[in-house]
């Protein structure tokens, strides 16, 4: 049976519904196990100790007073992980400093004791000799030419010729088309302005956590919480020289991720403590550690360039992106220098990136890793273009909105999008003809993300009583088992509960790529529906030797084969039921599986409107309104796809009102714990409004494009947008914090005071 | 340090452990008890997955000692459904897809509990500040309002036909 | 002949030059020509790229057939979160 690419709108009768959650009584009951809900027999306890200094050379670590003490059965140190220079080599550096420690937090060595108690005790008596070097934090500082260098073999890439000095700038890309100073030439208003970011942290509410447990015989079994336990087996076998047929990763329940657990941090640890200790080892981190130790995201300088004709034609877009990934390279800068104008249709464009490293933890992706940022500056100069040519700012971005056939500013020509239909769902929401009071603003602005597919494997076995048990190898984070079970229940034409979905462990299923990019929903699902079509062909074929007739005369409908066409002959339908209980006996376990690599993921765009009102006497902003227009394909649940849309706006909200990395001159973390780290809380916001659209995506059979990501793109520049409007100052600096706009405010007071 | 021998209720049931004297409530639930329901989040009071009951009062059990348990009485959120059946905020939280990830859920369930126990018909600001002790970082806390509040109206009405 | 361009940073890889004329019928074929053509693209194209084709977006398929008047890009790596 051919995989029906076309998308099949109103055809559906599960898809599209809301039932509850296959995980759901576990979830609220406490009964769900997550990363540090799991124990082992004779389990040790590790902790890891971590380097105080932002940047300093490790002389030397002397462990002997911590092995002597009694309880402790194993320390580790770089030493217990050999060196190597492949694509492993800065994961390797990172989970365990070599010569230098890179940051604040930085591990240097661990323990593993059989109380929590003596394992603290034993970090206290390792003795490290720290020679303190000269750091550097901030992006800009850190491209300065006399800036304290990092890694004395980093050379830019991507300038020609290449460098002969040492930077911390570990590339430099450029890219673009048209010609953009004819473009500003032909703008009758052209704005230019620098905006700053802020490092933000995902913020998962569970910390990091594992159980490790290594035999004798080398074979190893993890438990962790993570986004993706295959690709935690092949890196942290890799890094312990395992073969990977030796390590069984099971992915327990996840409490977050956000990208921040798509690397690997302490289960390279944990394993080599526990091959060391030859016990189970449990290692959890604590929020500090989270904080101080994990992948916040890049903090960021955008310079944006953007020129516009007064009918509202916007003629140019021109960036310069400086984003600091911390102390390995990897910035998510090339992401948002491509996203920046995404969602224009531009014929001149211009684009310079740099990929910067400083002494901070080394980045991880967080929700469209790169784009809110860039979003941020682009829609931030979009508004003002409105302002100034005096036009609507949702007529402005209708009209130079990217539609099908618009060629990209980063390059391919656009397949059917739905930017247009979510800017009309914000322009016709009754949100937008709200009247405002005084001290409030509305702000608008627009978000795209790529979206991703990637290696997917699912099995999906038909169980002799009817029901499916259905194995997916990708961590469920927001309730993608649901979406699985209803995508099978439809292909099957069976009820949604008779379908039970697990994510299965490494040792079960073939490779999956990390639950990132939006993908599961799009790439798992595409899985399922194969996997389920499969199962549907070998069950017409079942019921066609059942028959006697030949297996193209057996069609599936309703949950039944059918005979059907001229020569079939008249058989009462046989229901998947019935032909489960024959199994056993007419050929044995009837199972679908699909094993492939999902492509064509196509993308998502977003507009978003919030509405603040801003306290003149303390500069605290209040969220007084906010709608989510967003382009998901198709909705297979779509109360989980508003909850994705939701959730992305509040983190979003965070990001541009509190939460930011606050660094010491020593550089040391100054907040790291949730106390000081501000993530927003039930009485910061307001109900966040949802508007679904669905554009079909035409590279998944119902339509279906990934949602999570592109919910994080647009909030930073709407909320700042509308605080501007409210204020009449524009604020290009995150976060907005109350300290930050009231000195804005008073600096204007003060100005006109002095007039 | 000695360990120290308590006796307290949990959920109903009379229950005896030993502990350090500086060993948190918390941990004597997770790692002595096996009561893994709630959450360690950040180990300071700030995010709320670790909410229980003590003595009919809410608290953050990562703020409490074990030892403070003896001759107490503690409510986790193992002992929210009565057997088989669930208690209405639970059954609220999965109708409204309240829940994401699920690690922060135990700990807005026995907070919202905690809530309805003594205001009974909140006002949707009165459930946001009640709640905002407790951090969720996935669903913007729009459903989970909607849960509470949901829940709410369904006991009063259960109330007012008994 | 299939006209393929270079997207994204990769421009600052092949001296500013933006398209080439590559002989392939497959997105592996197409790679394996372009790293002929321009060998300091070569480690990137191995590392792992992503290929546009009439704007559908390709990250492991190098088997892909491509017809010779498809519109064909070369992205960088790209990851989500």
């Amino acid at each position: 049976m051919p995989l029906d690419q076309s998308a099949k709108p109103n055809a559906f009768s599960k898809v599209g519904t809301r039932p509850l959650r296959p995980d759901g009584i576990d979830k609220v009951t406490g009964r769900a196990r997550f990363g540090a809900d799991m124990n082992a027999p004779g389990m040790l306890i590790g902790r890891v100790l971590r380097s105080p200094h932002a940047h300093a050379r490790i002389r030397s670590i002397d462990a002997s007073e911590a092995e002597a003490l009694p309880g402790v059965k194993a320390v580790v140190t770089a030493a217990d992980f050999p060196d190597r220079q492949d694509e492993f080599r800065d994961v390797l550096v990172n989970v365990m400093a070599r010569d230098k420690a890179l940051y604040d937090g930085h591990a240097v060595a661990a323990v593993a004791a059989t109380s929590a108690g003596i394992a603290r005790k034993a970090l206290s008596l390792i003795k490290v000799d720290y020679e303190v070097l000269p750091h550097v934090i901030d992006v800009e500082a850190a491209m300065l030419p006399d800036a304290p260098i990092l890694h004395d073999t980093m050379f830019t890439k991507g300038v020609e010729p290449t460098p002969t000095k040492p930077s911390n700038v570990a590339a430099r890309l450029e890219f673009g088309r048209g010609d953009v100073a004819a473009g500003f030439a032909e703008a009758d208003v052209v704005i230019e302005k620098t905006f700053r970011t802020e490092a933000t942290h995902q913020g998962y509410i569970e910390p990091h956590a594992c159980l490790a447990s290594v035999g004798s015989d080398g074979q190893g079994e993890l438990w962790v919480c993570t986004q993706g336990h295959f690709m935690v087996r092949d890196t942290c076998a890799a890094l312990l020289g395992m073969d990977i047929s030796k390590l069984r990763v099971t992915a327990s329940e996840i409490g977050g991720g956000f990208g921040g657990k798509t690397t690997v941090f302490i289960e390279p640890v944990a394993l080599a403590l526990s091959r060391k200790a030859g016990r189970p080892v449990k290692l959890v981190m604590s929020r500090g550690e989270v904080f101080r130790a994990s992948g916040p995201t890049a903090s960021t300088s955008i310079r944006v360039k953007m020129g516009i004709r007064k009918d509202g034609r916007i003629t140019a877009g021109e960036a310069e992106l400086k984003y600091q990934g911390g102390a390995f390279p990897g910035s998510p800068v090339e992401m948002g220098a491509m996203s920046a104008f995404a969602c224009y249709e531009l014929e001149n464009v211009h684009v310079v990136g740099y990929d910067v490293v400083t002494n901070r933890p080394k980045q991880a992706a967080y929700r469209a890793p790169g784009a809110p940022m860039s979003a941020f500056a682009v829609e931030g100069v979009v508004n003002d273009l409105a302002e100034r040519i005096g036009m609507d700012p949702i007529d402005l971005r209708l009209k130079n909105a990217a539609k099908e056939g618009t060629r990209s500013a980063y390059g391919p020509t656009f397949g059917p999008i739905g930017l247009i239909e979510t800017l009309k769902a914000v322009k016709s929401h009754p949100h937008y003809k709200k009247k405002l009071g005084p001290n409030q603003g509305r702000g608008v602005a627009c978000g795209f993300w790529f979206n991703f597919g990637g290696q997917t494997c699912v099995s999906l076995n038909i169980n002799i009583d009817g029901t499916v048990a259905l194995a997916v190898g990708t961590p469920d984070i927001g309730g993608s088992r649901a979406s699985m079970c209803l995508m099978a229940a439809e292909e099957l034409g069976i009820p949604y509960d008779r379908v039970r979905a697990i994510i299965a462990d490494t040792s079960s299923l073939g490779f999956n790529d990390v639950t990132d990019g939006s993908r599961v929903t799009f790439a798992s699902g595409m899985a399922t529906i194969k996997a389920a079509r499969d199962a549907v062909q070998k069950l017409c074929a079942r019921a066609a030797a059942i028959w006697g007739i030949p297996e193209d005369a057996v069609v599936w409908e309703e949950g039944a084969a059918r005979p059907a066409g001229p020569n079939a002959g008249a058989f009462p339908p046989l229901t998947l039921r019935e032909i489960a209980a024959m199994a056993p006996k007419t050929g044995g376990p009837i199972a679908g599986h699909c094993e492939f690599n999902a492509e064509n993921a196509g993308p998502s765009f977003a507009s978003h409107l919030v509405d603040v009102e801003v306290d003149p006497e303390t500069g605290r902003t209040t969220v007084l309104r906010y709608l989510v227009a967003q382009d998901a394909g198709k909705a297979v649940h779509p109360a989980y796809v508003e909850g994705q849309f939701q959730g992305g706006a509040a983190q979003g909200v965070g990001w541009a009102l509190n939460e930011e990395y606050i660094y010491g001159a020593d550089g040391r973390l100054q907040n790291p714990g949730f106390l000081d780290y501000r993530i927003p809380v039930a009485s910061d916001l307001p109900m966040i409004d949802t508007v679904i659209v669905e554009v079909p995506n035409p590279g998944h059979p119902y339509g279906v494009r990934g949602v999570g990501e592109t919910s994080i793109v647009p909030p930073l520049a709407a909320v700042a947008n509308a605080v501007s409007h409210a204020t009449g100052i524009r604020f290009t600096e995150l976060p907005m914090s109350p300290p930050r706009v009231l000195h804005a405010m008073d600096a204007r007071r003060m100005a006109q005071a002095a007039e | 340090m000695a360990a120290r021998h308590v006796r307290t209720t949990i959920n109903g049931d009379a229950v005896e452990f030993v502990c350090e004297a500086d060993e948190a409530l918390l941990d004597v639930l997770r790692d002595r008890l096996a009561l893994t329901g709630a959450k360690e989040g950040c180990g300071t009071g700030d995010c709320g997955a670790c909410s229980v009951m003590l003595d009919d009062r809410l608290v953050c059990s990562c703020l409490v000692l074990g030892v403070e348990a003896e001759g107490r009485k503690i409510e986790t959120i193992e002992g929210m459904a009565r057997g088989g059946e669930l208690h209405p905020l639970q059954r609220k939280f999965l109708e409204h897809a309240a829940l994401q990830c699920g690690i922060c859920t135990p700990g807005f369930l026995v907070a919202a509990r905690a809530l309805l126990e003594r205001n009974p018909d909140p006002t949707e600001t009165e459930v946001r500040f009640w709640l905002a002790g407790n951090l969720c970082r996935c669903t913007g806390y729009d459903k989970i309002v909607r849960a509470v509040m949901d829940a709410a109206a369904e006991l009063r009405e259960g109330r007012h036909a008994a | 002949m299939v006209q393929v361009r270079l997207g994204g940073s990769l421009q600052s890889y092949s001296g500013g030059r933006g398209s080439f004329e590559i002989e392939g019928a497959t997105i592996g074929q197409i790679l394996a020509g372009l790293g002929e053509a321009c060998p300091r693209l070569k480690p990137l194209l191995e590392q792992g790229v992503a290929v546009a084709v009439d704007g559908q977006i390709y990250r492991g398929s190098l088997l892909q057939p491509v017809r010779p008047d498809a519109e064909v890009f070369i992205l960088p790596k790209l990851a989500g979160g």
